[in-house]
């Protein structure tokens, strides 16, 4: 184990959290916080780019905390997977942070009022990239746990009314999954004595069907919690959109997928040697999950009239989409889900980043309240364009592959009904992005006198055309980023 | 008109003084204890807290506060955790993996000190439990007392105003 390599293992947690204590440290100067906080991130991005590169070349790449081994120590592994979820993780940061500069709620003009915020962001990324690339299945509760706190002080941090009230919620009900986690890690500690990913794999071959059901139907749930899956999603239209625009973009965008991570990490990786008659119940049970939860968050979009809400439900509907693929349990299924997880993150973040924007030229959320978009700004028309197509998978934007990698692999299978399911909700996701477009951007402001214009969008505009000119490429180009799932779900194996 | 939480008490104003060093004391004492018999940084951290806490009680938070290292509970925990983080990178120049400790004799001429990395490290977690736990008493001290700080409670008038808003668009 050279050193840098171990340097580099560590980077997710490490950075993040150096970044989050430098910027805590420099509260009271804005700008250094600024500077610590770029830097950061940057340097993080860095990092996850080496992870990539490092993985595609196949070298392992594993580490053992304070040098002790496997079996009783702490291990941290990346592979295919895990680095490419470190790089989305980075980039995402990035996109926050930049579109963070000029944010009225978090950044106001002259004063300072927000110090908190951008050590808390850091904080969650070391919650977040903590996930992606431990191999201890404690560890990982843990990892959940930085993440939780890091949301709630994002939430509480603006201090508003409706933003505590729905820290509360949001806590709450994370706690429940929460418990619910450790008790099923607990669980597996008890039946396998085992924690560490490698040795769970191989100890899950010799568990009995029952036993290997309990387990799995106990970790699965919990992480469905986290997820965001029908019916335990309750916690996240209550509560994000009350965040303000540039940490909601963050958070929808990245923290449903840990949960989608992790349950690729338990469902395909390490139960996957688990019995046969256990494991096919649970995936087969997790494939209508995936299809009720496709279907009642487009529902709940439908209903909706403020964007956030719409976004927000849109979140739980494609979190389905992703649930499917880890159901099919095979490689292909596997890969479909991490390519639908890729484009996912950027499509989603970049239309809460495009509502914030719309926000702020407009005034408001609602889109009974606010029009005249496309007039005003034809640009941020075609930008918004871009991932709302992309969402409901027009060809040949980035959601188009990962739908036909995901049902594709569906129908191959036989599952008639999941496809069909999946293909209605594509048609219903279709409506909302309809409804946006025909509310938010043709038809005129109800308040003609609204002046429709914004001070100090350009960050916000850099990070919405970057974000949807990596939509772009990855539609053209979708081998590169096939490839590399596909490789990914062949290195971490299928079920089948 | 300013409202206490309890008013002066003389006999604890008077000897909060010498009790404040006393349990700072025996907080560190805990603290080095910890390094191979029960104790360490957390329980230590928790001890330094009650000390805190009491100066608080006694002669208002905002002075409590001022009285920590730094001045301030947020940057006390911030550097705890930084001692902490740091204290595993020695590791990574001796080939090691990280939070592998390390540990040497420093000679000092007339004997040797025993230094090792783990001392950092629990030195970081102590800090960090003092000042998170502190801030959050200190917190909790204030909301009664408009004596205290007011940087502690910058949110809080901002969240009443709030709610009179609400309360108000209610009617």
């Amino acid at each position: 184990m050279t050193v840098p390599m171990s340097m580099l293992i560590t980077s997710p947690i490490f950075v993040p959290l150096l970044t989050a204590v430098l910027a805590t440290l420099a509260y009271r100067r804005p700008a250094l916080q600024r500077a610590i906080s770029f830097t950061g991130i940057l340097a993080l991005l860095a990092c996850a780019v080496a992870l990539v590169q490092f993985a595609i070349e196949g070298r392992p790449m594993a580490v053992s905390f304070g040098g002790w081994e496997a079996p009783f120590g702490i291990e941290f592994s990346v592979d295919r997977l895990g680095a490419i979820m470190v790089l989305l993780t980075a980039l995402m940061g990035l996109a926050a942070l930049v579109f963070q500069i000029g944010d009225p709620e978090t950044s106001p003009a002259g004063e300072p009022s927000k110090p908190f915020v951008l050590p808390l962001l850091h904080g969650m990324l070391v919650g977040v990239g903590g996930a992606f690339v431990t191999a201890d299945l404690f560890n990982m509760y843990v990892w959940f746990e930085v993440m939780l706190i890091g949301v709630l002080g994002l939430f509480a941090a603006g201090s508003r009314l409706d933003q505590l009230e729905a820290a509360f919620k949001y806590f709450v009900l994370n706690v429940a999954g929460t418990l619910l986690l450790v008790v099923a890690v607990g669980a597996v500690y008890a039946v396998t004595g085992q924690l560490n990913f490698t040795a769970l794999s191989e100890a899950a071959a010799f568990l009995s069907p029952g036993m290997a059901l309990l387990l799995l139907a106990s970790l699965g749930v919990a992480f469905l919690v986290k997820a965001g899956a029908f019916p335990l999603f309750a916690w996240l239209p209550a509560a994000y959109h009350t965040l303000p625009g540039p940490v909601l973009a963050l958070v929808a965008g990245l923290l449903t997928k840990v949960g989608v991570y992790a349950l690729l990490r338990v469902f395909g990786d390490v139960f996957a040697p688990a019995p046969e008659a256990a494991l096919g119940l649970a995936l087969e049970a997790l494939g209508w999950i995936a299809a009720a939860t496709m279907l009642t968050g487009v529902l709940g979009a439908a209903y909706h009239w403020d964007m956030r809400r719409i976004l927000g439900f849109h979140i739980i509907s494609q979190i389905g989409y992703m649930l499917l693929g880890i159901a099919l349990g095979t490689e292909a299924g596997n890969g479909g889900t991490l390519f639908y997880t890729a484009h996912h993150i950027i499509v989603k973040a970049n239309l809460f980043f495009i509502a914030a924007i719309a926000w702020r030229m407009t005034g408001s959320y609602d889109l009974r309240k606010i029009g005249g978009l496309a007039n005003a700004r034809p640009l941020l028309a075609i930008v918004f364009a871009i991932p709302a197509l992309s969402l409901v998978g027009i060809p040949p934007l980035s959601g188009f592959w990962a739908k036909l990698i995901v049902l594709r692999e569906t129908l191959a299978l036989g599952h008639v009904a999941w496809t069909v399911v999946a293909l209605v909700v594509s048609f219903l996701t279709l409506y909302s992005m309809m409804k946006i477009w025909m509310e938010a951007f043709w038809k005129p402001h109800p308040d003609p006198s609204h002046p429709l214009e914004a001070r100090g969008l350009a960050p916000a505009w850099c990070v919405t055309i970057g974000l949807a000119l990596i939509t772009v490429l990855i539609g053209l180009f979708p081998d590169t980023l096939a490839g590399y799932c596909l490789a990914a779900a062949a290195e971490i194996g299928g079920a089948r | 008109m300013k409202r206490r939480m309890n008013a002066r008490v003389v006999v604890l104003e008077t000897v909060v003084a010498p009790l404040y060093w006393i349990i700072l004391a025996a907080s560190v004492w805990i603290l080095l204890r910890g390094h191979n018999e029960p104790g360490g940084g957390f329980i230590g951290g928790l001890v330094a807290v009650g000390a805190t806490v009491l100066w608080g009680a006694a002669r208002g938070p905002s002075s409590a506060r001022h009285k920590l290292p730094f001045g301030d509970p947020v940057l006390l925990a911030a550097v705890g955790v930084l001692a902490s983080a740091v204290s595993g990178i020695p590791a990574w120049f001796v080939g090691a993996s990280y939070l592998t400790h390390q540990s040497f004799m420093l000679p000092l001429g007339f004997t040797e000190l025993w230094v090792s990395t783990v001392m950092l490290f629990d030195a970081g977690v102590y800090l960090c439990v003092w000042g998170a736990v502190s801030g959050f008493g200190l917190g909790l001290l204030a909301i009664d007392d408009d004596a205290g700080d007011e940087g502690a409670d910058a949110a809080a008038p901002r969240a009443r105003a709030t709610t009179k808003a609400a309360r108000r668009a209610r009617r």
